[in-house]
């Protein structure tokens, strides 16, 4: 039990809901408030009498969670959105206070939310390699020691001397994470970051992260919706629900667990409850989109949805179509009606219009899903419907390769030449 | 190994220490804004020149062609910017201050650092820029002919007193501001009518009442202005030993609650912001 450089104890963090934290207890509230406690002085009011709001607006991003990490530890944190991750990363790194509990560090600590943290869009390279390092908690002589270093892992030696603002992307990203791969806790926490950058890149911060906690005998804690990064990385995962943990264990049992859970939830997206594109001719809503019954949603398994409609006036000609995004908001594939040669023809009604793959291409993760109609050249309705997480298939004994998002199957032949 | 505590509780320990050992990010902050401020313009630093000049040029007329004013044996213009220059301090520090934290959320959701820093730069910018327009006092001194004397070595103490009275007022502007956004429409009033009840444009010997002149200086920028004047002009105006002591109370007092009141709210600037 002494053995430990993270030790959570009965952490708990309670966000109240509604109004947020502004309006409700604003200025004039409190005036009010205070107005009225200096009538009530005098008669002796109970102390219980405080206008809070009621208990059912509180909301548990964590709720009595404990665990410990042992010094060279990587531990990836993996749970489904809303599970209480980014929460415990920022209780962790001391931006926002836990409600009760409480937590022990032993060494420096070093947390990595976001790349590129204070980056000022018109200070050139060199310069925001100062501010976001002294951001990041070196010093200046620390800095200076490593800018060589930090340029060229960035590999933007040419542009240092331009301001940030005209950068690509990729250069911005690869200048922050730089900064922040030449860090030198000893204990480093990190959110999603890998998540932007092109897969080369990601690969390359991988390695750097790997070595970090592997040569340098580090602790790390890893945010992940990539269960390959996870399982690259991690000896340890901790699997967060609701707010609640069971605590940690190996890695691959807890990644089991939790796809085990996300493939057996929210199959159904009921798109009359998300937010609609408005279009000046709605004669047609999109109303449900769902996985046929008993249909996994891995790799290379068979994959069939269902897309619902309902028609207000008789519609020739139409084109239901379904894409799939990346989290980054990179679109990966788009199944048009009309690509498979099918002409549809509505009248007033509802429909259900069914989509069939022989064999699901996407790459495990998590895809944005959008649904549209049109007819005719025009754009009926068309909505974000959700996210579906594509699971590592049974068959699917390949780790992260850099495939990109879909794969697909295909044949190779040699000739000796 | 030292082992770092996170709870509940809002004390901490090391909370200077902390401070301290991110004193570098003080001045890289203070730094960035420097640095940003003056980028793209095409006249740059001299814009912290042509604001005060203008100012006191303004100044100068109302109060003493419009109002009538006087201002004893020295030329009305030094008498102004004697004013203009720790007003200056103050104003800008303090509406700087205010909006500081709003302007760094993105940088208080995703990072650690004691975030006293982060109004506290804006103090340090002020004071680059009180320290450039000092250039204008010089060159007006030289102009008119003007030698100070001893005196003039007492300037750092009025300087610091500036200081306080600023980052009080400032602090605690800018933490209620991340809580009560109306605050971000009541500080440019603080700074307007601040204007008119310091003596900026005019000498506080205007106001002879004895308990006047104790009311008026509960301001502490009255304080702060005149001891300016005392020091750098000869002691023309005489020293007001209850304004200096109630301004030093008033700004000591300003500052100590305002660090009380950040240091008991910034654990929930993230949670609000």
């Amino acid at each position: 039990m002494s053995d430990y450089c993270i030790s959570v104890e009965h952490l708990t963090k309670r966000y109240r809901l509604g109004q947020g934290g502004s309006s409700n207890d604003g200025l004039r509230h409190q005036l009010e408030a205070g107005v009225r406690a200096l009538f009530t002085l005098g008669r002796g009011t109970s102390k219980g009498n405080k206008a809070r709001p009621a208990q059912n607006e509180d909301f548990f991003a964590l709720n009595d969670v404990s665990f410990t990490v042992k010094p060279g530890e990587v531990l990836g944190v993996i749970g489904r959105n809303g599970a209480g991750k980014s929460t415990l990363l920022k209780i962790l790194s001391r931006i926002t206070p836990p409600t009760s509990g409480q937590i022990r560090v032993r060494g420096r600590i070093a947390s990595l939310l976001e790349v590129g943290t204070g980056f000022h869009p018109d200070l050139t390279g060199r310069e925001n390699i100062f501010l976001n390092g002294a951001i990041l908690g070196m010093t200046r002589a620390e800095i200076t020691r490593k800018l060589d270093e930090i340029i060229a892992f960035a590999e933007i030696e040419r542009f240092i001397d331009t301001p940030v603002k005209r950068y690509s992307s990729g250069m911005y990203v690869r200048l922050a994470f730089a900064v922040a791969a030449h860090l030198e806790p000893e204990i480093l926490i990190v959110d999603e970051v890998l998540a932007v950058g092109d897969a080369q890149f990601q690969k390359k911060c991988i390695g750097k992260m790997n070595e970090v906690a592997q040569s340098h005998g580090r602790t790390v804690l890893f945010v992940s919706h990539q269960m390959s990064a996870v399982r690259k990385l991690c000896s340890k995962g901790l699997l967060l629900t609701a707010g609640q943990t069971g605590g940690p264990g190996p890695v691959e049992e807890v990644i089991q667990a939790y796809l085990g859970k996300i493939s057996a939830s929210e199959r159904t997206l009921d798109l009359t409850k998300v937010k609609h594109d408005a279009y000046a001719m709605q004669t047609a809503r999109l109303e449900c989109l769902s996985i046929d019954d008993n249909c996994p949603v891995a790799y290379g398994e068979p994959l069939t949805f269902h897309l619902d409609v309902t028609c207000d006036t008789a519609i020739a000609d139409a084109i239901l179509g379904v894409c799939f995004d990346t989290a980054e908001g990179y679109r990966v594939i788009t199944l048009d009606s009309d690509v498979c040669g099918k002409v549809l023809d509505f009248s007033k009604g509802k429909y259900r219009v069914t989509f069939k793959l022989p064999r699901n291409p996407l790459s495990p993760g998590l895809y944005n899903i959008g649904c549209a109609m049109f007819s005719g050249g025009a754009i009926l309705d068309s909505c974000n419907a959700g996210v579906w997480e594509v699971v590592t298939g049974q068959g699917d004994t390949m780790t992260n390769r850099g495939y990109g998002g879909a794969r697909l199957t295909f044949d190779t032949e040699v000739a000796k030449l | 190994m030292e082992e770092l505590i996170i709870s509940a509780e809002h004390e901490e320990k090391n909370y200077w220490r902390d401070l301290w050992s991110y004193r570098e990010l003080l001045y890289f902050l203070a730094w960035r804004d420097i640095l940003v401020r003056y980028k793209q313009t095409t006249v740059g630093v001299a814009w912290a020149v042509i604001r005060p000049v203008l100012q006191i040029a303004i100044f100068t007329f109302l109060f003493q062609r419009v109002a009538k004013m006087s201002s004893g044996d020295i030329p009305y213009v030094l008498l102004v910017t004697g004013g203009t220059l720790p007003w200056g301090l103050f104003a800008s520090t303090f509406s700087a201050a205010g909006d500081s934290l709003i302007s760094s959320s993105n940088l208080i959701s995703k990072i650690y650092f004691p975030r006293l820093l982060v109004p506290a730069s804006t103090l340090v910018v002020g004071l680059v820029d009180f320290a450039i327009s000092l250039s204008i006092l010089v060159v007006l001194m030289i102009w008119y002919r003007y030698v100070p004397d001893f005196r003039i070595l007492t300037l750092p103490l009025f300087i610091i007193l500036a200081m306080m009275a600023s980052l009080g007022a400032g602090l605690w502007l800018a933490a209620l501001t991340v809580k009560y956004r109306d605050f971000r429409f009541i500080s440019p009033f603080i700074v307007q009518i601040g204007f008119f009840i310091s003596p900026v444009g005019f000498a506080s010997s205007n106001i002879t009442t004895p308990w006047e002149r104790v009311l008026y200086s509960l301001n502490p920028m009255v304080g702060v202005i005149d001891g300016y004047r005392w020091a750098i002009f000869r002691g023309s105006t005489p020293f007001y030993w209850p304004g200096l002591l109630l301004s030093l109370s008033v700004s000591g007092f300003l500052l100590f609650t305002a660090i009380k009141y950040f240091r008991h709210t910034e654990k929930s600037f993230v949670d609000l912001i």
